[in-house]
């Protein structure tokens, strides 16, 4: 079995294609790239333990049964108490077995973390992303800083190697976000404050010292941290890739127009459990009342075809919202590593249509699932 | 539809993140209020000591008079609200629409604020117990003959602000005349004081930089708590209870304000159910100075079915009715969340509802939309009941018997205790006991505020501490 992605990725497709064939060419990937995953996943003898016994309970072999993307919600809803706890091994390929195998964990805001494995998907998904960057601003050969949670994440790991792809080397300053988290939750205010210190004191130390690191890696709130000390354009940085928590339209302005005006901010939304999104390149023509044009929106893209977003009826959730309106992130990863058909996240979004650069559907300003608001704390790091 | 920005050293600033601040009645939004993000206000803390030195370039007395001025403009004058003016009779009617309290009282508390302003001469002659506010233009002084210094420990004072009374506003009004900028969160239903006395100041000349106002999320209360050098922060137990042990933060918490009544006034209880019923009973019962409890060493379900009778007069009106004194729940969510906690609390033995019993008054109306809290009293013949002693934003009050020995035992936190009695030996106890914060000896209901009193805690002591000071006689005297 080959670990490489299974299909090109999308800036292969043709850019003289009508978008109406670009969105039929995705879609045509897709099937295509389902069908391969679930015979992957399915095969008595290559696949994964997990979901040969869940095929048992079905009643019918989904490599037959199942010949695009349509077709997953014969298999119901993935639930994420199925990636809570033990044996991890159930959901290693056979296949894939002899690999070297990593495990990651979410944060853990919901419950006991979510583990999930991975041998080189995350690798691949960081590759992807990495043809998204600007050599210009993101040059090749800079070296990075990674400024977030590492620990049991996937984060750490992946920035590193999207350094290295592109000729950097990664320096790591780590923040534990579960620990962050518990601070907030019982009120340590000024220890939360102290340890947040101590953090970005960590970053200035190498920011001031390496002046070969021109990329940038950081979470929302230690990014205001961080720019509260120092002035990123004064040390070099030149690119931004900033993730790992919520972000909304205002802390995007917020970004542009004051903590680091001048310098390539890119948002990214990501997670254990999808890989890595694209986010829509800002457009900065003027819209109507001197502002830019989208309104400082983000909007992402999943990785296509190795993860899914739709968008979908929080009470009917086979049925998908239309453009422009408000629906709750039903996520399908799709790798030879990982299968995870139809997850109801966390997250809200409004349904974003296709783009030339990105012929499916995206995700415009993502959040927290307005029912869960009250439980689960985000974006506390 | 009106948008409430945030105020940027003065500045207006549209946030792309809005919340709506909501008619209590029909439930429509009746404004968008910008949202502040955590990192845009400690990012505008980096130049909050510039703001400082704009204010330091005034004197006290002009700070005083600019005060004054202010107070006239809060009352008179129209003021810009984002992009509209807005009259006193328009900052009434969105005061008494998003907050649910009768205009009546919001012009009552209207007042209560301007009166400060007007008065803040007076009200720092008390916070500073008569020093000659000279001195801190200068940092030091002499006055009766004595050398004198302070310092001013801050470069902002931090507000996280309450909604449920508009006359709290007035105890963080003198930090201007004491040269200190303002770093607000208020509250989300009540946006509209805030916003109009800073716009009152500017208008009478403030420097706009005194003026920060952040609408924005508990994360950025947090921000402001932590990047002010002294704040006020009201709220919850709940809210209050993380920054208790920081010195730089003055809790107002929840009051628990109580009457407590000597063995010796029993005999004549009836004299002061007026001085009860006001305490009860006025400003619909929302501030943490009302009485939430009155403790009696004897005859308390006498008592309590007097009070009750007095309170079951009280109508739900509409908020326009010149007669009315019961302020609606914004939220009739959380009317029917407390209703519940009280009646769950009184299947425990030990209390009685006297209100509903006795006269059979409804716990919950809900009439043209709005939904009230009736008052309410409770009989509590057992002390250690879990509604003896505890506070509800409504006129809620337990009469809990106790013996008069232990009554001090048994009151805990109190905030303001009014006290009958002329027992010597009793007020002797009462002066020594630590959980009274302000005690009011003689017929004095909790809620009346003597303004050259301080209030939980002395805003001047907050911002300023006296340093020891010496100078040669050339520079004394120079």
């Amino acid at each position: 079995m080959t670990i490489e992605p299974v299909s090109d990725p999308p800036s292969g497709l043709s850019s003289s294609m009508l978008p109406a064939d670009l969105i039929a060419s995705a879609r045509e990937a897709l099937d295509a790239h389902v069908r391969h995953v679930v015979n992957c996943h399915f095969d008595p003898e290559k696949g994964t333990p997990f979901w040969l016994t869940y095929a048992q309970k079905l009643g019918f072999d989904p490599r037959h049964k199942i010949n695009g993307y349509n077709d997953l919600r014969l298999l119901g809803h993935f639930q994420d108490e199925w990636l809570r706890g033990g044996p991890i091994r159930k959901w290693i390929p056979k296949a894939l077995a002899d690999q070297p195998v990593y495990v990651f964990e979410t944060g853990g805001s919901t419950g006991l973390p979510k583990s999930r494995i991975s041998i080189r998907d995350f690798q691949i998904d960081y590759e992807l992303f990495s043809q998204h960057l600007s050599t210009e601003t993101f040059p090749t050969g800079s070296d990075w800083l990674m400024l977030g949670p590492s620990g049991p994440r996937r984060l750490r790991l992946a920035v590193e190697h999207l350094a290295q792809i592109r000729g950097g080397i990664c320096f790591l300053v780590d923040l534990d976000p579960r620990w962050v988290s518990k601070l907030v939750k019982i009120g340590k205010h000024q220890e939360f404050e102290a340890y947040r210190d101590h953090v970005v004191g960590q970053a200035l130390q190498l920011l001031r010292a390496h002046d070969n690191i021109h990329c940038l890696f950081t979470t929302p709130k230690l990014l205001e941290a961080l720019c509260e000390k120092i002035s990123l354009n004064k040390v070099g940085i030149t690119g931004i890739f900033c993730g790992g928590t919520e972000m909304n339209a205002q802390f995007h302005r917020f970004a542009r127009e004051e903590l680091v005006p001048g310098i390539d901010f890119v948002p990214t939304y990501g997670n254990t459990l999808m890989g890595l999104a694209y986010s829509k390149p800002f457009d900065s023509s003027t819209g109507s009342e001197d502002e830019p044009a989208d309104r400082y929106s983000i909007t992402y893209y999943p990785p296509y075809p190795r993860a899914v977003i739709e968008l979908v009826d929080p009470d009917a959730p086979d049925q998908a919202v239309d453009y422009d309106q408000t629906g709750r992130v039903m996520l399908t990863t799709l790798t030879e590593e990982f299968f995870m058909p139809r997850f109801l996240e966390r997250d809200e979004a409004e349904r974003a249509r296709p783009t030339e650069q990105f012929p499916w559907d995206g995700v415009r300003d993502l959040r927290l699932f307005s029912e869960l608001k009250e439980t689960v704390p985000v974006g506390v790091y | 539809m009106l948008h409430i920005p945030l105020l940027r050293a003065g500045q207006p600033y549209q946030s792309l993140s809005t919340i709506e601040v909501l008619n209590s009645q029909t439930g429509e939004p009746m404004a968008v209020m910008s949202q502040a993000n955590r990192g845009l206000i400690s990012r505008d803390m980096l130049s909050i000591s510039d703001h400082k030195r704009v204010l330091d370039q005034f004197t006290v007395a002009d700070l005083i008079q600019v005060s004054q001025i202010a107070g006239q403009h809060f009352m008179q004058a129209e003021l810009p609200i984002g992009q509209q003016l807005q009259s006193p009779n328009d900052y009434i009617a969105q005061l008494s629409t998003s907050t649910g309290v009768p205009k009546t009282l919001c012009r009552q508390n209207m007042n209560k604020i301007a009166t400060v302003l007007n008065h803040v001469d007076d009200v720092l002659g008390g916070l500073t117990r008569g020093l000659d506010l000279s001195i801190l233009d200068k940092g030091w002084g002499q006055q009766h003959g004595r050398m004198l210094g302070y310092l001013c420990c801050a470069d902002s004072l931090g507000g996280i602000l309450p909604s449920n009374s508009a006359g709290v506003h007035s105890l963080w009004v003198p930090s201007i005349a004491l040269k200190v900028p303002l770093v607000l969160k208020p509250g989300s239903t009540e946006p509209w004081s805030p916003y109009r006395i800073a716009q009152a100041f500017i208008k009478a000349g403030c420097p706009p930089e005194a003026f920060n106002l952040y609408p924005t999320s508990h994360d950025g209360a947090t921000e402001i708590l932590l990047r002010t050098d002294r704040s006020v922060l009201y709220g919850s137990e709940s809210t209050v209870a993380p920054w208790r042990s920081d010195p730089k933060v003055q809790i107002h918490g929840t009051g628990w304000s109580k009457i407590l009544v000597g063995e010796d006034a029993l005999t004549n209880w009836e004299q002061y159910l007026e001085m009860m019923i006001t305490s009860v009973a006025e400003n619909s019962g929302r501030s943490c100075i009302n009485t939430s409890s009155i403790w009696v060493p004897a005859q308390g379900q006498q008592i309590a079915e007097a009070v009750a009778g007095q309170l079951s007069q009280i109508q739900a009106l509409p908020l326009d009715h010149p007669e009315a004194r019961l302020s609606a729940f914004f939220d009739p969510q959380i009317a029917h969340r407390l209703v519940d906690m009280i009646e769950g609390y009184l299947k425990i033995p030990g209390a009685i509802d006297i209100s509903s019993q006795l006269f059979e008054v409804e716990s919950v109306v809900e009439t043209d939309g709005y939904t009230f809290l009736m008052p309410k009293v409770i009989y509590c013949s057992d002390p250690s009941h879990p509604l003896a002693n505890t506070e509800f934003l409504f006129p809620f009050v337990s009469v809990v018997e106790a013996p008069q020995s232990k009554i001090l035992n048994l009151i805990g936190s109190t905030l303001v205790a009014s006290v009958l009695t002329e027992d010597q030996v009793w007020i002797t106890d009462l002066l020594h006991s630590p959980d009274i914060e302000r005690l009011n000896l003689g017929a004095i209901p909790t809620n009346h505020i003597s303004w050259d009193q301080p209030h939980e805690g002395n805003l001047f002591d907050l911002l300023y501490r006296q340093r020891a000071m010496q100078a040669d006689q050339r520079l004394a005297t120079a």
